[in-house]
């Protein structure tokens, strides 16, 4: 009967490190998803659709697979005036992101890349602080 | 150590077995809000005795008279929203924070009750200054609303609008330290025919707009019996 107890302790154990570990690796593999949710989404919408002709769409996006080389400054910096994507003339006031690291800025521009249908070529860190220097807008972390 | 394994185990399942059951009966006593036939009253209440010595007659805060502006350039008051129930909120065009969120959601209570003139919506901009009648009416057609018959997009001064958002429940503040230049809470406020606040949501959460979704039929059908009555 004993024994039966300890396997059981054992194997929770187990489960519990399994979890933590699951925990851990699920939490690198979101980060890009959880900077959206945080920073993009009220706006963009939690799919990438955009709202209506006010806000542009980043699903399916023709500016976003046009403008590769813009895109981490277009993060860091914002953007203000008329934008034309998917042939709709958007004119809204997009806040810049002094707050996200480089690096932040890489894993939230893959996860923009890989969703909703996109097929964007992931950015490395590197390309995107080589991009961040032209709007002076690099932190090298 | 058998036995006081067991003995704890099964402290423990009657532990467990006693909060669950607590958890339950919390659960029970919460108000069952799918089976309200009556929206609450919000506000302050003050309780009138009646001259002639009958039954005292209770009056319920309301929103005071305003006169706004809309998308239209038209001018409209309480009266555009004579026998009508709305939904009220605060926003403005180039706040970059929650306005997308919570117009897209008032924008689904909109589609739900497009068809139904009893229902109508009004958007105060908290920026006069910036959002002109014609940035406003942009903003309503760039969200599909092609005119204000339904869903008005209103301004007037700035204090105006400040004091009406305190009347709505809508706590609206100028800050410069957040992005866009305003603080205000994404709330959306129930009226009834009377101008009695009878409900407020949380519009960047979509439980609290499915809730409102849900109480606006609640609202009218009251609506129809007074009116019924009135009738009589």
């Amino acid at each position: 009967m004993r024994w039966r107890a300890a396997d059981l302790l054992r194997l929770g154990g187990f489960l519990a490190a399994g979890i933590l570990a699951a925990g851990c690796f699920t939490d690198r593999q979101n980060a890009g998803a959880r900077l959206y949710a945080q920073h993009c989404a009220h706006c963009h919408g939690d799919e990438g659709q955009g709202l209506k002709r006010l806000i542009p769409p980043l699903a399916g996006a023709d500016y976003v697979a046009e403008n590769r080389n813009f895109l981490a400054c277009l993060v860091r910096r914002g953007v203000n005036g008329p934008m034309v994507v998917n042939g709709i003339t958007f004119n809204q006031i997009m806040p810049g992101h002094e707050d996200l690291t480089d690096s932040e800025i890489t894993n939230l521009l893959n996860f923009v890349q890989s969703s909703w249908g996109n097929k964007g070529k992931p950015f490395t860190i590197r390309e995107v602080s080589e991009k961040l220097q032209g709007c002076a807008g690099s932190d090298g972390q | 150590m058998m036995t006081s394994l067991f003995t704890r185990a099964r402290r423990a399942g009657i532990l467990v077995g006693g909060s669950a059951l607590l958890l339950l009966t919390a659960c029970q006593s919460q108000p069952d809000t799918t089976a309200v036939d009556r929206l609450p009253y919000l506000g302050e209440r003050e309780v009138v005795p009646r001259a002639d010595g009958g039954p005292a007659d209770t009056l319920y805060a309301t929103i005071p008279s305003f006169t706004l502006t809309n998308q239209d350039s038209a001018t409209i008051t309480n009266d555009t929203f004579k026998n009508k129930v709305y939904v009220a909120d605060f926003f403005f065009a180039t706040c970059p924070s929650i306005c997308p969120k919570m117009q897209s959601e008032m924008l689904r209570v909109y589609e739900k009750f497009k068809d139904d003139p009893r229902v109508l919506f009004l958007s105060h901009t908290i920026d006069p200054a910036h959002d002109s009648v014609a940035v406003l009416r942009d903003y309503a057609q760039r969200l599909g609303i092609q005119n204000a018959s339904r869903w008005h997009f209103a301004t007037a001064s700035h204090d105006t609008i400040f004091s009406l958002a305190r009347a709505y429940y809508v706590p609206a503040q100028k800050d410069s330290t957040v992005e866009g230049g305003f603080a205000h809470s994404g709330a959306f406020t129930l009226v009834d025919s009377k101008r009695r606040v009878r409900g407020l949501y949380d519009g960047m959460n979509p439980d609290e707009v499915a809730r409102l979704i849900e109480d606006l039929p609640v609202l009218l059908k009251e609506e129809a019996e007074n009116a019924s009555q009135a009738k009589l």
